[in-house]
């Protein structure tokens, strides 16, 4: 493998999202000063009776309306067509054209690559669950499967199946903006879309790529996914009242509350930034990757892997403890994320540990799993760039026994200038991404 | 920048020839094919009644004794893993927790494992009852599935089928506490994976990553989106192992199984100074995008799939000249193999007349993910051995197909292999090989 001349320095040029507070970056972030929660009842389909009837949804969106050839996407999934809307948002900002064959805007399309942390499309439940009921034999209690064969090959169509693939977002994306670049795209759970940013950054670094069009994508809010996260008792069953669910750090948080959406960033070599004369919105510095390997059901009780990553994404931003001014953290409102990462944070962070602020914009925006880390990055560089960092929301009960500066229901006015993106994945993934104000030189 | 030298030094595979590395090469030696009519379940009524399965094992015979009771938290595509990750780890003689915690000798936190995982469809078994207790008058009642339907189901069920899932229990099998990703790029998982593992290890981020992938496609839904998709094969039920068929005239579709393929990636320094064994260098890695309005084909002339070769090929500093063997994607899914054609002539120039090109999935199916690492594998293993085996299901050339597919045994030096790899959605990517002859520096 080629080994790179020097170590390119990222940029970020562009941002764009579709989420639970706002389809627009704008509007996110309007949402998040006023601290406003973007969770409802459970829409999408009739959750009446589940555990949980709640989640963080987004609102009045429909990716035909951002595109000029719609067709092109026609079926797509909730989470491709997310994906969609934020991609030409993060494109306009970094003036790449998209929908063309013939772009004027002077980007070599082979050097422009993809990296999403993209998430499943959700089942055709009609036909996945009446195949099912047609080869249900109830005496025998199990299903004969040419009965089941049968009705799915009536009722199951090509296309719909296809969009189920997890890699399809990355795909409507290359066919929305003709990227030919490296494409990648993973599923790490929760801390999918911060690696995907991350590994995106390295792939400029090496050199691999000029741009990168990175982020996630994720709807889970299906009747399978809510019906997994319900079984595993992770989703917060404050039925009676919504929008104080989500409640990171409080003593009485009793689970996450499931979002969906999609966040792009443009990832960019200052060399190709400042060739194509773009606004540069802040720099990618560091970037740390771990894992737990103690159990995937449970994260391991120190926070061994949290820990690991933070330092291994302070080293390789050169950087200590020290520099960092603001962590966004993971902060998902189950009892064990928050206790963990607060002592991971203790662990690395030391005698600053309690001055630093450390909030989550999981109180507003709800848990958008795979596309989660990507939009929360998105609020860090309007962080940076405002120099206000967002609150905690729904702390009104601080947990004795985790005591950092959460940042507390009222966001603040602070001087930012270097932030820590923290993600962590169910099986202990742990994900972790540094950025500063850009500043030349 | 620091860059090190990435070179392979452990293989592990499962696949329809068999349960280890040396299982596959043997089989694909003797041009045996692992495709037949499917064992999982009754096919009756599928299009395609037939598949690539792998031979019957226990889990619990490739586990370590700590941790079998995690095996109920496994379904089949992390069994698999858990399997070839085993013999991977084993054949590069790194010593882990999970071989032996008396003697490891590897740094876990310098460890890192990347593994392409496929969309893993629950068992329809596991949702049967629940379903069945969710009915009103014969239809499914979602407010019924709510309140009783979801009881039926075990707790931890979800966490069988994260992708990432497949990762996580190798990973905590051999106590890998560095980078870990899952990549999910469908059938060109394996050789992102791969590639990405080698970039982790290159820029110093680990030692040793294991990188390959995992999946078992035979199942109802998987295998009924690969009819409804038009993938797979019709109409040769009756002759599993000539049905499928790259780059053949009488190609038809491709026949889909289950595999996984791992291999052991260590910066040349460290497996220098433990005295490894290595079996080749990773030297070319490139990636690219298909752009097709049908999001299930490649582009005719195979853009996406020439840019990931040319990007592999410029990344590894080679020409056509130096490469002596290709493994393509080839399905037996004409159009596609076409397109695979046309970008590989395109690279090769003149050379297409020499270089040997040898698809092996008219014996392995198309085991999704795993494909592009089994491929991976199988041209380490023919490096060394210094042989190409002939195609098998080939006789004559699909119309506007120029490759030279090898029909005959070939021996001779393989100084670097070139393996590609596409897939519905469009990703591409490449993966150059450099041939290490035993006992010289590579």
């Amino acid at each position: 493998m080629k080994t790179p001349q020097a170590r390119e320095r990222v940029v970020i040029t562009g941002m764009g999202v579709v989420c639970p507070l706002g389809n627009d970056v704008d509007t996110l972030w309007e949402a998040i000063l006023a601290g406003r929660s973007g969770v409802n009842r459970i829409t999408i389909f009739d959750a009446s009776t589940f555990p949980t009837t709640f989640d963080a949804e987004v609102k009045n969106y429909d990716f035909r309306r951002h595109v000029r050839h719609p067709h092109l996407h026609a079926g797509c999934s909730r989470g491709s067509g997310f994906a969609i809307g934020a991609t030409v948002q993060a494109c306009r900002q970094a003036r790449i054209d998209v929908e063309t064959t013939d772009p004027s805007d002077d980007i070599d399309r082979t050097r422009m690559g993809i990296y999403l942390g993209a998430g499943e499309g959700s089942l055709d439940n009609d036909g996945f669950f009446a195949s099912i009921i047609a080869g249900w034999d109830a005496q025998q209690q199990q299903i004969v499967w040419p009965r089941s064969v049968q009705s799915a090959l009536g009722t199951m169509g090509a296309a719909r199946e296809l969009e189920q693939e997890p890699n399809m977002a990355a795909a409507h994306i290359a066919m929305l903006a003709g990227a030919r670049g490296p494409a990648r795209s993973c599923l790490t759970a929760c801390a999918a879309s911060t690696q995907a940013v991350g590994e995106a950054m390295m792939l400029i670094r090496r050199g691999a790529a000029d741009l990168m069009i990175a982020g996630g994508a994720h709807s889970m809010i299906h009747p399978l996914g809510i019906t997994g996260f319900n079984l595993l008792t992770a989703l917060s069953r404050r039925n009676d009242s919504p929008e104080t669910a989500s409640r990171p750090f409080c003593a009485s948080r009793d689970g996450f509350v499931i979002g969906e959406g999609a966040a792009i960033l443009i990832l960019e070599s200052l060399t190709s930034a400042r060739r194509r004369g773009v606004p540069i919105l802040a720099e990618l510095i560091g970037y740390g990757c771990s894992s737990d390997a103690c159990r995937v059901t449970d994260m391991h009780e120190e926070g061994r892997g949290p820990v690991q990553a933070m330092r291994a994404a302070l080293a390789d931003a050169g950087l200590t403890y020290r520099d960092i001014d603001y962590i966004n953290t993971h902060g998902t409102s189950t009892q064990e994320n928050d206790a963990i990462e607060t002592l991971a944070i203790k662990t690395v962070f030391q005698e600053r540990a309690r001055q630093v602020p450390a909030s989550s914009v999981k109180s507003m925006m709800g848990h958008l799993i795979g596309a989660a880390g990507a939009a929360e990055l998105i609020t860090c560089v309007l962080a940076i760039r405002d120099g206000i960092v967002p609150a905690t929301i729904n702390l009104h009960d601080p947990d004795p026994k985790l005591d950092l500066d959460y940042v507390p229901n009222v966001p603040r006015k602070t001087a930012v200038n270097t932030v820590m993106k923290e993600s962590f994945g169910f099986g202990g993934q742990n994900n972790v991404v540094i950025m500063k104000r850009f500043s030349e030189g | 920048m620091r860059s090190a030298r990435v070179v392979i030094t452990g293989l592990g595979a499962v696949s329809p020839l068999g349960l280890s590395a040396e299982d596959l090469w043997a089989g694909l030696v003797a041009g045996r094919c692992g495709i037949a009519k499917i064992r999982a379940f009754d096919p009756t009524g599928f299009p395609c009644e037939l598949a690539g399965e792998v031979p019957p094992y226990r889990i619990q015979d490739h586990v370590p004794k700590s941790i079998r009771k995690a095996v109920k938290l496994m379904c089949r595509d992390i069994e698999l893993a858990v399997i070839a990750a085993k013999e991977a780890v084993v054949s590069s003689g790194l010593v882990t927790k999970g071989i032996d915690p008396e003697k490891t000798n590897v740094d876990p936190t310098r460890m890192a494992i990347n593994l392409g995982a496929g969309i893993i469809s629950c068992e329809l078994a596991e949702i049967g009852p629940a379903t069945a207790a969710s009915t009103t008058d014969g239809r499914f009642d979602i407010r019924k599935w709510g309140r009783d339907g979801i009881q039926h189901i075990t707790p931890l069920w979800l966490l069988k089928y994260l992708p990432n899932m497949l990762a996580c229990h190798v990973g905590i099998i051999h106590d890998i506490q560095g980078p870990s990703n899952t990549i999910t790029c469908a059938e060109a998982s394996a050789h992102l994976a791969i590639g990405e593992a080698a970039q982790v290890v290159a820029r110093g981020s680990a030692d040793v990553a294991l990188a390959g992938a995992a999946e078992a496609k035979v199942n109802l839904m998987v295998m009924l989106r690969q009819d409804l998709l038009q993938r797979a094969v019709t109409g040769r039920n009756d002759t599993p192992e000539s049905a499928c068929r790259p780059f053949d005239v009488e190609a038809a579709g491709s026949v889909f199984g289950e595999g996984a393929g791992i291999v052991t990636l260590e910066s040349l320094d460290h497996a220098q100074a433990r005295g490894a064994k290595i079996l080749a260098e990773v030297v070319g890695i490139g990636q690219s995008h298909n752009v097709h309005p049908d999001y299930e084909k490649m582009e005719p002339d195979g853009t996406g799939i020439r840019l990931a070769v040319e990007k592999a090929m410029d990344d590894a500093g080679l020409g056509p000249e130096d490469l002596d063997l290709i493994i393509p994607h080839g399905t037996g899914i004409p159009h596609d193999d076409l397109a695979e054609a046309r970008a590989l002539e395109a690279v090769l120039g003149p050379a297409v007349e020499r270089v040997a090109v040898w698809p092996t999935k008219s014996m392995l199916s198309t085991t999704g993910a795993a494909a592009g690492a089994l491929d991976v594998i199988a041209a380490v293993r023919a490096m060394n051995e210094r042989v190409v085996p002939p195609a098998r299901n080939f006789t004559r050339p699909a119309r506007g197909c120029h490759l030279n597919i090898v029909t005959a045994r070939r021996e001779g030096e393989i100084r670097h292999a070139l393996c590609c790899s596409h897939t519905f959605g469009g990703q591409t990517a490449a993966v150059v090989l450099r041939a290490c002859r035993e006992g010289a520096r590579p």
